[in-house]
């Protein structure tokens, strides 16, 4: 079953009167629990497209549907509403906020929805317990490692149970053990928590890991 | 407000830049209140006016002098409720270059004097030792206070208006009824003034400063004030009267360029409250244009955007505004001490109070909007990709 799908979905931006396209008129599915893997080089549009899906940027043309719902068509603030419902994000660069604890990280998008404050701590303490970060919920980020930082953005992606987790590069910062660590996780949280992933890598290990992979070039499918 | 934690732990997020910033609003909050009280200090004469006096005075100036006569045709008015009358006599006390040497000296026709100012209280028994004392003085209890008179003490007193050295007598003391009363003034026999003149004088005439009445019905005032000024319209010294209010006033407008100066320069200072405190907002907001970035991307509204800059800039603007309204306090009760006769009536006013707390929630507000509106307006994918 077709959990995204994108038609016909073209990108272009405009740098003073240039016209820049990135993506030329892509079309593909992504089925409910798959893990997909977006590869290709520098300026391919990779990032761009997994922005779109995650409805943290618009097409200059064509159709987005995840799970239903056609989020070309939303605007700002229903779109904010279904990210937080919606979409997990892991970011290259962890993008944890400095002065709040591992804890308070994960618990931010919980701040959105109507859970009690027992609820949320029940919700963030699995999180953390999934990524076995239960015993550093107490440490700001810069008391932890790069491994351990991502792992806490990946606590903080699927603390809400999102439909679709989106992750940007997540090894790109780290060392070898931990890139393996937060890909044996990612694989986990498909495998045994039926999450569908789209990861954006240039790491060809990363890429191993994903059940289907799609090479972008110059802003084309192959 | 659920990102209240996130306002709280951002605002202490550059403990050394906050602070400052508190200081600097606090710094400026205190002179903009201190500012606003020597402003209301300045008017305090014209907002203690009773509505129901009235003044008569020379219509060409004050320092001409009104006949004596007048009194016994003025009181004769119907509505006039009494009638009285005193004379600016000046003088010097010690050292004339010492602001705190300068205290009004007033001759009042006598005693009865006060039954026109209820607000002024004295006991019985210093009334009544004042009336039998010649060159007896009553003299206000902060003044008192100031220069250590006590009942029987002698002020020496070197006259310039009215030549001479000047002995008066102690006999009494008054206070206000409220803050609001001035306590400085010396309150001396016109009798004497006009005794010692003769003297010293011949020839000279010492008349009447001011008439002051009290108006049975305030309502009359616009006539009865018409009526005294037409009977004296062609005489060799034709009256202005007006009411207490409106005389007090006069005073004031001499010195409106000084109080438009300092009206002007308390309004700079909320300026300067708002660049110290835009600084700092526009400089943290644009150091976490990413972390903002995040939180549109977690689903975070533009609502929640607003709270979280809008609440930093609000929380650092009322810790300056409170602390600076904390310090005016003292400040402004040092100033009082230190020149207790230049501004008889110095308080900080709840006015100045409202005034100086809401000019720092202005400066919250409008400190907050240049970043906020940015922010709103910030492409996720923009912001993402700005460097920490």
């Amino acid at each position: 079953m077709s959990l995204v799908s994108v038609q016909n979905v073209s990108k272009s931006y405009w740098r003073d009167s240039f016209e820049i396209p990135v993506l030329n008129n892509i079309s593909f599915e992504i089925s409910e629990g798959e893990f997909l893997g977006l590869m290709g080089p520098s300026g391919s549009g990779k990032t761009t497209l997994l922005n779109l899906i995650a409805g943290i940027d618009r097409p200059t043309e064509g159709a987005i549907t995840v799970a239903g719902t056609d989020v070309t068509r939303l605007n700002e603030s229903e779109l904010a509403k279904w990210r937080a419902r919606h979409v997990g994000f892991v970011f290259q660069f962890y993008n944890l906020i400095p002065v709040l604890t591992a804890f308070e990280n994960v618990e931010l998008p919980l701040l959105l929805s109507n859970l009690s404050k027992k609820e949320r701590r029940e919700h963030v303490e699995f999180a953390l317990n999934v990524v076995g970060l239960e015993d550093r919920m107490h440490h700001y980020p810069k008391q932890l490692s790069g491994g351990q930082e991502q792992r806490v953005a990946i606590a903080r992606a699927i603390v809400t149970d999102p439909t679709l987790l989106v992750a940007d590069e997540p090894t790109g910062d780290l060392d070898k053990i931990s890139a393996e660590e937060i890909l044996k996780l990612l694989e986990r949280l498909n495998t045994e928590f039926k999450k569908t992933i789209i990861m954006v890598t240039h790491d060809p290990r990363a890429a191993e890991k994903a059940h289907k992979l799609r090479h972008l070039d110059k802003g084309e499918l192959s | 407000m659920k990102v209240l934690k996130l306002i709280i732990k951002n605002t202490w997020r550059h403990k050394l830049r906050t602070l400052l910033t508190i200081l600097g609003i606090a710094i400026a909050v205190m002179a903009f209140g201190m500012l606003r009280t020597i402003i209301t200090a300045w008017y305090a004469g014209v907002e203690a006016s009773a509505a129901n006096r009235i003044i008569t005075h020379h219509r060409v100036s004050i320092i001409f002098q009104l006949p004596l006569t007048y009194r016994e045709q003025i009181q004769h008015i119907p509505g006039v409720a009494g009638v009285s009358f005193a004379n600016w006599f000046s003088g010097i006390y010690k050292d004339v270059n010492d602001w705190r040497n300068f205290f009004p000296r007033i001759a009042i026709e006598n005693d009865a004097y006060f039954d026109l100012f209820p607000e002024i209280i004295i006991s019985q028994e210093d009334r009544a030792a004042f009336a039998k004392e010649r060159n007896g003085c009553i003299v206000g209890e902060k003044i008192a206070r100031e220069h250590g008179f006590k009942t029987g003490d002698i002020i020496p007193l070197e006259g310039d208006i009215y030549p001479g050295h000047w002995e008066f007598v102690v006999r009494g003391f008054y206070k206000g009824r409220d803050a609001t009363v001035d306590e400085t003034v010396m309150f001396f026999h016109w009798k004497y003034l006009d005794e010692q003149v003769r003297q010293s004088q011949p020839g000279r005439e010492v008349n009447v400063g001011w008439y002051v009445m009290r108006i049975q019905n305030p309502n009359d005032i616009p006539r009865i004030s018409g009526t005294i000024d037409e009977m004296y319209l062609n005489s060799r010294a034709s009256t202005k009267t007006e009411t207490e209010k409106e005389f007090q006033q006069s005073f004031v407008s001499m010195s409106s360029a000084i109080l438009t100066s300092i009206n002007v320069i308390s309004f700079v200072i909320i300026g300067i409250i708002l660049l110290v405190l835009a600084n700092t907002i526009v400089m943290a907001v644009r150091e976490r244009t990413r972390e903002y970035a995040v939180l549109k991307t977690l689903g975070f509204s533009k609502n929640h955007l607003i709270q979280l800059i809008g609440g930093e800039s609000m929380v650092i603007a009322l810790a300056g505004g409170v602390l600076g309204l904390v310090f005016t306090f003292p400040v402004a009760g040092g100033f009082a001490k230190a020149f207790p006769t230049f501004f008889p009536v110095f308080n900080v006013e709840p006015i100045t109070i409202t005034m100086a707390f809401g000019a720092a929630v202005v400066a919250g507000i409008a400190a907050a909007t240049f970043p906020a509106s940015r922010i709103l307006r910030m492409k996720i994918v923009d912001g993402l990709r700005t460097l920490e």
